[in-house]
């Protein structure tokens, strides 16, 4: 069973943060443990999980795109349809659980589009702890509807303007806050990514959405699906899709990078495709960095791909080929995303667009009979400013 | 014995305390660095810690984490940070501990960066992010070369914890007298002597208390705690308030001495009210 001891998913993942951090995380990954397998809690997960959040989803059979593509069955797990509109809940939920069980009072979290930063003010307000998110500069301006669903929340947010005044500035602004507040802070951090357990933990909350998929596909289909689709940024969708189909050998599985303005422009997101092994936020995994060991700039159309680094377990699951990962550019995505919101009446996340997008080029390579399932992480509604000016629409 | 243990050797047996002074490699340029160190040395500094610029300082609050933004802006590289020990150590015996993040280092190439480190003239090396779970694999090589390895420890940390990184220590256990990220702080924690008498019973190496340390005052408190005492943030602003100032490094070098003196005068103290046996 991966991770090991130390956390590590082969040479990856692990705990590389200051001292300060040490006993914080090794307090959060004894309660994790205490915690996962208890029936008071898992009960507790599952009931909000279900009343709150509104799952399961549906494993929806897309037949318009399917027909579309003109190739393999298309099917859609609809994470779009969850409470704030994308599967970032799944795992706020089962952290903020934990932080109340662990007696912490205050929450703070790390955001890039807004939508781990909506989903972790959502669950603070609803269990009345206290909230702060921090957000890079950059990011407040694209996604300033999220920025005010937070604020509406009642959490605070927290501007970051350091570094790129993205994502991975938002947190290292929030680790250094955990540093200073680790008495009655919990850090709810939003994707299988950061030191040893929250890869873990993080992929374990999400899993849900490939235990029900899977529990869907057999039902409907009586077979499990031949290909699995989702969008990798820090790749927490498409490790809670991909996590429970790990061990059926004849599932392929594909994670989607952002490409950006093109690979070879060197203005993208994907660490893995284009990345060399680091240590960031914590574990070592692929980033994208420059020779001298210092983090790159990235670029994607969709906010929450706009990260150097990907999750440990991801960099592993890359190296021995479970999974394999590609890309497609900020172009190829708005055409997802139009297909799908036009075959299917579905207006789909920017990040989702990609899965959409690579769907494009693998379906009408494939028999009639071959099934896909495409993780629709989230919906579009807070990409609405973006898509408009890339249109040349004022809205 | 590396340059580290001998000047705390030294330092012991005059009854005199160590006064560490961190300053960020290339801010605002790798020739004033140089100029900056020599000025440290003259000041009264025992030990430097030279920071390496990373992308990502977390650990470090605004004041170095401006500085490292500067020296990035240069394309201030662990190789020319390297370099810049090299040329130093061609004028000085003062030891140098090399400050920094991980990645760089994991980077450059763990056994490339410790026989390089070596041939430079670099004494220790203390990487923020890398704590002892996860030092094996540098610690191998430095090992190999008789580099030092130096480690945090927290208020947070236990004595289980303590146990573990003064067993993998080298040079000296440098205690984080803050939860927090670096930076100068008005009063100092209530809890050092406590702390650090805590980790003396816990091992031989001398302890070195830092982070938040800004003001001759308080260097001379922690100085009668501790064996050493570690200013950065303070120096780093005086850095940033005089970047086109002709007087900088005069200006570092002032402040530096009055810090030694802040020891020394609290040193003087030490001794009347424990008389020598």
């Amino acid at each position: 069973m991966l991770p090991d001891k130390k956390g590590h998913f082969g040479i990856y993942g692990g705990r590389y943060v200051a001292e300060t951090l040490m006993p914080a995380l090794l307090e959060l990954e004894e309660s994790y443990y205490r915690y996962r397998d208890d029936r008071e809690f898992q009960e507790e997960l599952n009931y909000y999980l279900r009343e709150y959040v509104g799952r399961e989803t549906p494993l929806y059979l897309a037949e318009r795109l399917t027909q579309r593509l003109g190739g393999a069955k298309i099917y859609l797990k609809r994470e779009d349809l969850c409470h704030t509109g994308a599967h970032k809940i799944n795992n706020t939920l089962g952290q903020i659980i934990l932080a109340k069980k662990m007696g912490k009072t205050r929450i703070i979290a790390e955001t890039g589009a807004g939508q781990h930063g909506v989903a972790t003010a959502t669950v603070a307000a609803m269990f009345g702890l206290e909230c702060e998110i921090y957000m890079g500069v950059e990011d407040i301006k694209r996604q300033s509807l999220n920025v005010f669903r937070m604020k509406l929340l009642g959490a605070k947010v927290q501007p970051v303007s350091s570094g790129t005044n993205t994502l991975k500035d938002a947190m290292n602004e929030a680790m250094r806050d955990w540093v200073a507040n680790i008495h009655n802070t919990f850090y709810i951090i939003g994707s299988v990514a950061g030191p040893h357990p929250y890869p873990m933990m993080v992929r374990d909350f999400q899993s849900v959405i490939g235990k029900e998929t899977k529990r869907q596909i057999l039902e409907v289909e009586k077979r499990l699906p031949d290909h699995l689709i989702a969008c990798v940024g820090g790749g927490s969708n498409s490790m809670g899709l991909f996590y429970p189909f790990k061990d059926d050998k004849e599932v392929e599985m594909v994670g989607v990078e952002a490409a950006g303005l093109g690979i070879n422009t060197g203005k993208h997101a994907a660490s893995i495709l284009d990345g060399s092994v680091g240590v960031l936020h914590g574990s070592k995994t692929y980033l994208l960095q420059d020779k001298n060991g210092q983090i790159k700039h990235t670029h994607s159309i969709a906010a929450g791909l706009d990260y150097p680094g990907v999750g440990p377990e991801h960099s592993y699951f890359h190296d021995i080929g479970r999974v394999k990962y590609t890309s497609v550019t900020d172009k190829e995505a708005l055409d997802g995303f139009r297909l799908l919101t036009l075959s299917e009446g579905i207006i789909p996340a920017l990040e989702s667009a990609h899965a959409i997008a690579y769907t494009m080029r693998l379906a009408p390579k494939l028999d009639k009979e071959k099934v896909i399932i495409v993780n629709l992480s989230g919906r579009g509604d807070k990409d609405m400013n973006t898509v408009a000016e890339v249109l040349g629409v004022k809205i | 014995m590396t340059r580290i243990t001998k000047v705390f050797k030294e330092l012991h047996t005059n009854n005199g305390k160590a006064l560490i002074p961190y300053i960020t490699a290339g801010d605002p340029s790798l020739e004033l660095t140089k100029k900056l160190v020599f000025q440290l040395e003259k000041s009264g500094a025992d030990i430097i810690e030279l920071g390496v610029p990373f992308s990502d300082p977390m650990a470090d609050g605004p004041t170095i984490q401006r500085a490292s933004e500067r020296a990035l802006a240069n394309n201030v590289s662990l190789r020319d940070v390297l370099d810049l020990t090299g040329e130093i150590r061609l004028h000085t015996e003062i030891p140098i501990i090399l400050f920094g993040y991980y990645n760089p280092f994991f980077t450059y190439g763990a056994e490339k960066f410790s026989r390089d480190a070596k041939e430079a003239g670099v004494d220790g090396v203390l990487i923020v992010d890398l704590p002892p779970e996860e030092v094996d694999e540098l610690k191998v090589y430095v090992d190999k070369v008789g580099m030092d390895i130096i480690f945090l420890t927290a208020p947070t940390s236990n004595e289980e914890r303590i146990k573990l990184i003064t067993k993998k220590a080298g040079g000296f256990i440098y205690y984080v007298s803050v939860t927090g990220v670096t930076g100068a702080r008005t009063s100092l924690d209530s809890h050092i002597e406590e702390y650090v008498a805590k980790v003396k019973k816990l091992t031989d190496l001398p302890v070195g208390v830092g982070f938040g340390i800004s003001t001759p005052g308080q260097a001379g408190k922690v100085a009668k705690w501790a064996d050493a005492v570690i200013v950065g943030s303070a120096i780093v602003k005086i850095i940033e308030e005089n970047l086109n100032s002709p007087d900088m490094v005069k200006k570092v070098g002032q402040f530096v001495k009055s810090l030694k003196e802040g020891i020394v005068r609290s040193g003087v103290k030490y001794q009347d009210l424990t008389p020598q046996i």
